[in-house]
């Protein structure tokens, strides 16, 4: 059995050309835990062996804590995060009237920071940022995704869609070839998931580390031999809003570990 | 990233003898590089290593090995007069061959330890467990570390 | 940073209970390089040690191949009502505590 995957492994690039791209329909929809073995099943599971959870500790801990020049910490405006903060993940990236575009979650605690604490935003992937944003999205656990559902979001999706159905790179691959038409199958030794973003900010075993949506797309993006876009561009924005709305219905996980 | 016929063969190669035969497999320590033998002299001396007692509790195909979960339990009751004292855990092919020490007694009530490790490449890992009368008991296991695909550039 | 602690809070007199312990620590192996070529200088925790209401019930020392945010499971028995103390120690002065409390019936 494990022989036959490993057969399928070498033999994706060969047969991907024929394969018609397709979307997932919504009860065929299966989050990255599906895929992952036991052990890693286990990791994520409870909370006393999770090392995510070292991460939403300290995003506890700066949520109570006073920033900025205006001296406010996040709990002086939204109170207890466990009621003002449920579900509120699942549905990031949302619009934000001020810009007409959709912020993620990332994006959103800065605006806050800027607006309403003075602060200096917090850069992408520093440790405060995963740790705030790993708080905040813990409290929608188990809550199912809606993000998209506001019609003004509709072509920031459309051009996310877009994005994810196009080749790009050396390899001239879309993330569609492998997460639409090839998962279950395995590239090298890993399983191909559906690309179900329902746990992040989360623990990649490879990275030994906390880290972003953003920084998983990049590093899919460096796989296929392309550019990757910047932290917080348009395209990066518009690909995690239509990867989320692709995943309406799946509870959330974070903090999620994955290998 | 895509699989070249050569690391194809290796990794088809590496899971079939794994999917095919249980992968706790005991081997003499002889047949351990120098390293790794080396490193259980420092701990063991000149005594005798037996095998048995000691369970090493490790997936045998890892999705990563950057972590590893892995637990050594060893039978012993764990009495005033009869506990283990220490349990030494170690790897072939890792740069270093230590993994880990940890030091029990009597008042630990069960000999088991669980940590998460760093197995850098498909290789074997030996626990060794020292009892209070200075006997020592190993236990081998190999564990296949299957190749990540699209990782990020190494820095 | 975090370190997350679980002891049970309650427990029979003579119970065997578990203790893990998960702390954060990016455990730098010493054995990785940058772009440039030069070696990442290793930063690791060494040491980790549990003290039961001040005797010293269980002892780890830690080597590169400890994965990143170590976590330790170990047992022991339930004396009496007081208090674990937990401290790792490592590379570059590095050193940080912990402690839970138990009652024992």
């Amino acid at each position: 059995m494990i022989f036959w995957r490993a057969i399928a492994a070498a033999t994706l690039f060969a047969t991907t050309p024929a394969l018609l791209a397709g979307e997932i329909p919504p009860d065929a929809r299966r989050s990255g835990y599906a895929f992952m073995g036991p052990d890693t099943q286990a990791m994520q599971d409870d909370d006393t062996i999770n090392p995510g959870m070292l991460f939403v500790l300290d995003g506890e801990a700066l949520w109570g804590r006073k920033s900025g020049s205006a001296n406010k910490a996040c709990a002086d405006c939204h109170g207890d995060a466990r009621s003002s903060m449920k579900g509120v993940a699942a549905r990031y990236p949302a619009f934000d009237k001020a810009s007409g575009r959709p912020v993620t979650l990332d994006q959103r605690i800065n605006l806050c920071r800027a607006n309403h604490q003075q602060a200096t935003p917090l850069p992408y992937e520093s440790r405060d940022l995963l740790a705030l944003s790993a708080f905040v999205a813990h409290q929608s656990r188990g809550v199912a995704i809606t993000a998209g559902d506001d019609p003004q979001l509709k072509p920031f999706i459309e051009q996310g869609r877009d994005l994810f159905m196009q080749r790009e790179g050396q390899l001239n691959l879309a993330c569609t070839n492998c997460h639409d038409d090839n998962f279950n199958k395995r590239l090298a030794g890993a399983p191909i998931t559906q690309g179900q973003p329902t746990g992040y900010p989360l623990y990649r075993l490879e990275w030994q580390t906390l880290g972003s949506l953003e920084r998983r797309l990049r590093s899919c993006m460096s796989g296929v031999r392309a550019q990757a876009y910047d932290y917080g561009s348009p395209e990066l924005v518009a690909l995690e809003l239509y990867l989320m709305s692709r995943a309406r219905g799946l509870p959330m996980e974070t903090p999620a570990v994955r290998p | 990233m895509q699989t070249t016929r050569r690391q194809f063969l290796s990794l088809a190669g590496g899971v079939t003898a794994a999917g095919t035969i249980p992968i706790v497999t005991l081997r003499p320590l002889e047949a351990t590089p120098a390293m790794l033998n080396t490193a259980i002299r420092n701990v063991v001396g000149e005594a005798p290593i037996r095998t048995g007692k000691v369970k090493l509790d490790i997936p045998p195909l890892v999705e990563n090995g950057n972590t590893v979960p892995m637990t050594v339990s060893v039978a012993s009751p764990m009495t005033a007069d009869d506990y283990v004292k220490s349990i030494h855990v170690f790897n072939e092919k890792n740069p270093q061959p230590n993994i880990g020490n940890f030091h029990l007694g009597p008042s630990s009530g069960r000999a088991q330890v669980s940590t998460r490790i760093r197995l850098a490449d498909t290789q074997k890992v030996v626990a060794i467990a020292r009892l209070s009368d200075d006997t020592f008991w190993q236990v081998a296991a190999d564990i296949v570390v299957t190749l990540a695909a699209c990782t990020e550039e190494v820095n | 940073m975090a370190a997350l602690i679980n002891v049970p809070a309650k427990a029979k007199r003579g119970a065997i209970i578990e203790i893990r312990t998960l702390t954060s620590h990016i455990m730098e192996t010493g054995f990785r390089h940058t772009a440039a070529g030069d070696v990442v200088p290793r930063d690791i925790i060494t040491s980790f040690t549990c003290r039961y209401n001040g005797a010293e019930i269980f002892r780890a020392d830690l080597f590169p191949a400890i994965a990143a945010n170590p976590y330790l499971s170990f047992f022991t028995v339930a004396k009496e009502s007081g208090k674990f103390e937990f401290e790792w120690i490592g590379d570059n002065g590095y050193s940080s505590t912990a402690s839970a409390s138990i009652t024992v019936e």
